[in-house]
């Protein structure tokens, strides 16, 4: 953690200064910020054009791009729930019904529930052993509503 | 002493390995059993994850699926002996449906500790990266394309003539891209092979690299692949120390060095250009060929561009000779394809098998048909831009230009089962759907015509204008088919009519009444 404001010029730039020179270019860099701040703060796309010396356009449009980079704190857990065609195959659409009834919740891109996030992510390479889900990183398989409690609740 | 392997694949902890492997651990303490745990990479048997072995003077003897409740009685059944137990399948390399397998780029995955340099060497390897150090970089590449190696990422474009394209070409830099953005649903294989076997992705990098005149490689891997991104890390900085990265290649005076680049979350980054824009910080938009890669890549340089799986075979390729290689296979498409079995299916996993395998020994001999024991109704082979077959016809031979000639492809491999319960006009559906999500934008078929897709088979399934809605959509299939940058859009419509030509029934239905 940087012992700046997080989207200051000055937190940009140290997190930054760790960059090795081959990947101070803008995707690496927004990476890089938000493993320091766990997201992208306002302030930080001016910071990173100036630093990189490129247009605030080209950063907003890498930022705005992919579906990793968030510009909001992340709450203390995150459930991506995969929903491709494998994890279809094996009931995906119950797991959903079963935590919309339980967590009052219709998952779609980045819903809250509490300090719990339901993220629809298009698989995880699980397709064996689905539906899958990742909790916070760790990958569970087979999943159903009882094996998310337990995996929801670890995370916390 | 007692050796116990329990796999660290991802797909196995995702199942309870990691559980297993500490419940193991303190029951043996509390026997005070010396045994060493050694976590492997996955057999690719994963209905029977998590699947612990066990090291006996006859072999390795295989239990599963194992669960925490198994360890107790398992040890008291003589597990350390290899003794009988429900959970027992015997000695492991017997278990048919792994020893029917002609295992090339699969060979080491679970049976050794991935990142073990002793094990990877005992076991052949470096021995490719060796020989090609020997040999004048022409002839390497010709090794290649003798072997009659395809990218198997799905395009099945012979990898020697890629080869030699960038070995021709003259430039300051030239770089070596694997492309790990395995994002097709159904297809794992790259997941498993960098997670249980890194060091012959490693190994056919560097020998690309040396044929080619790169010296420096990227691997691309996406971020929903933390355990893989984690192992390639280690590996690198163990073939480093050991000298077979980096400024001196097993002495030979030349250079090779990789980094692992991680994703970012977007689908269409697996198409090569795509992949090469995200490598070079910016949005991932694919850029129109031509310029090739092979020419212009990465930052405008020479590069060659490879999948995993394709990269992963060519240590076995200069070891054991092209011919070997080449002996493998079905009229044009030589060697052997990783068939991943996924969805509804009672036996999935990893199946190698030399191209020309049909479609029906794969689902039904390997897999087992239905998980659930229902009636098979569609197969989808190829991922999310493949099509669906109908479950009654499965006698096609699985080789590029065989599931071509059906209507089909094969792209990385990925076979999905579903059965009767399956509505594909949801299926077609979804193929849209996903398609207006990962697409990036720049050519209008594919950002427009995703969405438009959406919307023309939501009509058509509420019963408005049905005709001149099927109409409609087949003519935007067109346009998207013919009209589109990238296999992105332009491939969205092969699931969609496939469903519709052979399903035509689940877009006739009844409109279900909508509650007031």
């Amino acid at each position: 953690m940087s012992a700046y404001a997080p989207g200051s010029a000055e937190a940009v730039r140290s997190v930054l200064s760790a960059l090795p020179a081959d990947e101070r270019l803008i995707l690496p860099a927004l990476q890089r910020l938000q493993e320091s701040f766990g997201y992208i703060p306002d302030g930080a796309v001016d910071a990173v054009a100036d630093e990189l010396n490129v247009s605030r356009a080209e950063v907003v449009g890498v930022l705005t791009y992919y579906h990793d980079l968030r510009q909001t704190p992340p709450p203390a857990v995150v459930v991506q729930v995969c929903v491709a065609e494998a994890c279809q195959a094996q009931g995906v659409r119950e797991l959903l019904r079963g935590i919309e009834g339980e967590y009052a919740v219709a998952v779609g891109k980045r819903t809250v529930a509490g300090d719990v996030e339901f993220d629809k992510v298009y698989c995880l390479g699980n397709c064996a052993l689905g539906p899958a889900v990742m909790v916070n990183g760790h990958l569970v398989g087979r999943c159903d509503t009882r094996r998310l409690r337990t995996a929801i609740e670890a995370a916390r | 002493m007692t050796r116990i392997y329990v796999p660290r694949d991802s797909a196995a902890v995702s199942v309870g390995a990691d559980d297993v492997a500490r419940m193991l651990e303190e029951a043996l303490a509390a026997r005070g059993a010396s045994v060493e745990i050694v976590r492997n990479g996955s057999r690719g048997m994963l209905w029977l994850e998590p699947f612990i072995e066990v090291e006996t003077p006859n072999g390795r003897v295989g239990y599963g699926p194992v669960t925490v409740e198994d360890v107790g009685p398992l040890l008291d059944a003589g597990l350390l002996d290899g003794g009988a137990h429900a959970l027992c399948h015997g000695p492991v390399d017997q278990i048919p449906w792994l020893a029917s397998q002609q295992r090339v780029s699969f060979a080491r995955v679970g049976v050794h500790d991935p990142l073990d340099l002793d094990d990877y060497r005992a076991s052949g390897g470096l021995r490719g990266l060796q020989r090609a150090l020997t040999m004048p970089d022409d002839e390497i590449c010709a090794d290649v394309l003798a072997s009659g190696l395809r990218g198997r990422g799905g395009a099945g474009f012979p990898a020697g003539i890629k080869w030699r394209t960038v070995m021709e070409a003259e430039a300051d830099q030239k770089y070596v891209c694997c492309n790990a953005d395995e994002g097709d649903s159904g297809t794992f294989a790259d997941r498993m092979l960098m997670e249980g076997g890194p060091f012959a992705l490693l190994e056919g990098m560097a020998i690309a690299g040396i044929a080619a005149g790169a010296t420096k490689g990227l691997i691309y891997v996406r971020s929903e692949y933390p355990a893989a991104i984690r192992t390639l890390r280690t590996a690198i900085d163990i073939a480093r120390v050991d000298g077979w990265l980096g400024d001196d290649v097993l002495g030979s005076g030349r250079a090779f060095d990789l980094r692992v680049v991680e994703a970012a979350g977007s689908y269409v980054c697996g198409e090569e250009t795509a992949m090469l824009e995200s490598l070079e910080g910016k949005r991932g938009m694919v850029r129109p060929k031509p310029p090739i890669p092979a020419l212009q890549g990465l930052f405008g340089k020479p590069t060659l561009v490879h999948n995993v799986l394709t990269l992963s075979a060519v240590p076995a390729i200069l070891a054991d000779g092209a011919a070997a290689y080449q002996a493998l296979g079905f009229d044009r498409s030589r060697g052997t394809q990783v068939f991943q079995l996924a969805g509804n299916i009672a036996r999935g996993g990893i199946v190698e098998l030399a191209f020309g395998v049909t479609l029906r020994e794969l689902v039904l001999d390997y897999g087992g048909g239905t998980a659930n024991g229902r009636p098979l109704r569609a197969v989808q082979v190829g991922g999310p831009l493949g099509a669906y077959l109908p479950g009654d016809t499965l006698d096609i031979p699985m080789d590029y230009e065989a599931l071509a000639a059906a209507g089909g492809l094969l792209g990385h491999g990925g076979i999905v089962v579903f059965d009767d319960t399956v509505d594909m006009a949801a299926q077609a559906r979804f193929a849209m759907e996903f398609c207006a999500v990962e697409s990036c934008g720049k050519c209008t078929p594919c950002r427009i015509g995703s969405t438009r897709g959406v919307e023309v088979i939501d009509r058509i399934t509420a019963g408005i204008d049905r005709d001149r809605n099927l109409v409609l959509l087949e003519e935007l299939c067109e346009t998207m088919t013919d009209g589109s940058l990238c296999a992105m859009g332009g491939l969205t419509p092969l699931p969609v009519r496939s469903a519709l030509a052979h399903f035509p029934e689940d877009f006739h239905r009844a409109p279900e009444a909508t509650e007031p």
